[in-house]
């Protein structure tokens, strides 16, 4: 009789780790799926047309002062757009600030073009303001692509930036008493189809930061970094970040510069 | 009017691939607004490809198709240097032909 349990209990182990077999299959062949899907949506990516957009908007004159935004300077000389986007953010003497690609075109805007950049900070996301200053994060982060991100962080108010970035990265408060290291600080993780880079490694960072701004298939919009991250503070119950504000530009710095070496790959698409 | 396309199409071995991307809100008429009224329809109804001036091919669209839509498809014959166009018409009688050179 007492064979009777033992050969149950072995018969329960071995269906046990049948099925674990199976699960795995299954998980695999999910992830296969989802990779077949991005490949899928990478052949053809709609940002393109906003890189288009971004790049009439750049070369157009616009303003009170009617002027292009063409002498801007990103950091690498008046004009000089190629690789800009893969070095920033980074200090600028003239504002003496850390400035990431976005509050770095709002300077351009309002220092070259004479525009009231304001009405372009508060307007709301989806408002054709915020749409051309989307437009033209695209562009300029099309001509980073395929460059190698090199944000210094060596300057002390770039050193600062970090440090205030990072602590920004581990803040828990909110309703939900979250933090971004709540979703983005462990390994394989994921919400949905989408995995969640572990943003302190270098490979998470780099997951995140290179394929930012990215064309979202589900909602048909184009969003750049400083977007991903107001919805990141929204999705933690936090208040909204004012567009360009130093602790959004912080948390770019950090994940920039935790992802040195890697390569751009913007503009992304995500599902 | 509406804004340009993009395509790219290169011909390799008597066949050629073309690839296009357009810029179209692509309303399906069942969503509403913030203030509960209904968005009505827009989308592009028609999409004609024209190879060297002959048509090629003609599709028959709905409101199932994405937003900034992407198209891709194969033609026999072309070869480099030729001219692919592309013609959509919307459901508001708008269109926008573009033409891109076969590498």
């Amino acid at each position: 009789m007492t064979a009777h349990p033992r050969a149950g209990l072995a018969t329960l182990l071995l269906v046990a780790a049948v099925s674990a077999g199976v699960a795995r299959a299954e998980s695999d062949a999910t992830i296969e799926g989802i990779e077949k899907y991005r490949e899928a949506l990478r052949d053809g990516n709609p940002a393109e047309l906003f890189e288009a957009q971004g790049e009439e908007l750049w070369k157009k004159p616009a303003g009170p002062k009617s002027v292009s935004l063409e002498t801007c300077d990103l950091g690498m000389g008046p004009g000089v757009v190629a690789g800009a986007y893969a070095h920033l953010p980074r200090y600028f003497a003239d504002t003496d600030k850390v400035q990431d690609a976005e509050s770095r075109i709002l300077t351009c805007m309002a220092t070259l073009q004479g525009v009231d950049v304001k009405k372009y900070v508060d307007a709301r996301w989806t408002s054709p303001e915020k749409d051309e200053l989307v437009a033209l994060a695209t562009y300029v982060s099309g001509q980073s692509k395929g460059v190698k991100v090199a944000a210094s962080a060596t300057h002390p108010k770039e050193r600062a930036m970090f440090d205030l970035g990072k602590r920004m990265f581990y803040f828990q408060g909110g309703p939900h008493d979250f933090s971004c290291a709540t979703c983005h600080g462990q390994e394989g993780a994921r919400i949905r189809l989408q995995d969640l880079p572990n943003i302190p490694t270098q490979k998470g960072a780099a997951a995140g930061w290179t394929s930012w701004p990215a064309y979202r298939v589900s909602s048909g919009q184009m969003w750049s970094m400083q977007w991903r991250l107001a919805d990141c503070f929204r999705q933690q119950r936090f208040p909204e970040p004012i567009y360009g504000s130093d602790v959004t530009v912080a948390l770019s710095m950090f994940m920039a510069a935790t992802a040195n070496g890697a390569t751009m790959d913007t503009p992304g698409i995500k599902r | 009017m509406g804004n340009p396309m993009k395509i790219r199409a290169t011909a390799k071995d008597g066949v050629t691939e073309v690839k296009v991307l357009m810029s179209h809100e692509m309303e399906t008429g069942f969503r509403k607004d913030s203030s509960g009224n209904p968005i009505p329809a827009w989308f592009i109804a028609e999409v004609t490809a024209k190879l060297d001036g002959k048509d090629v091919m003609k599709a028959q669209w709905g409101p199932s198709i994405s937003k900034n839509p992407y198209l891709s498809f194969k033609i026999k014959g072309g070869a480099a240097g030729g001219k692919v166009a592309i013609t959509w018409v919307d459901s508001k009688g708008d269109s926008r032909t573009d033409q891109a050179t076969i590498a």
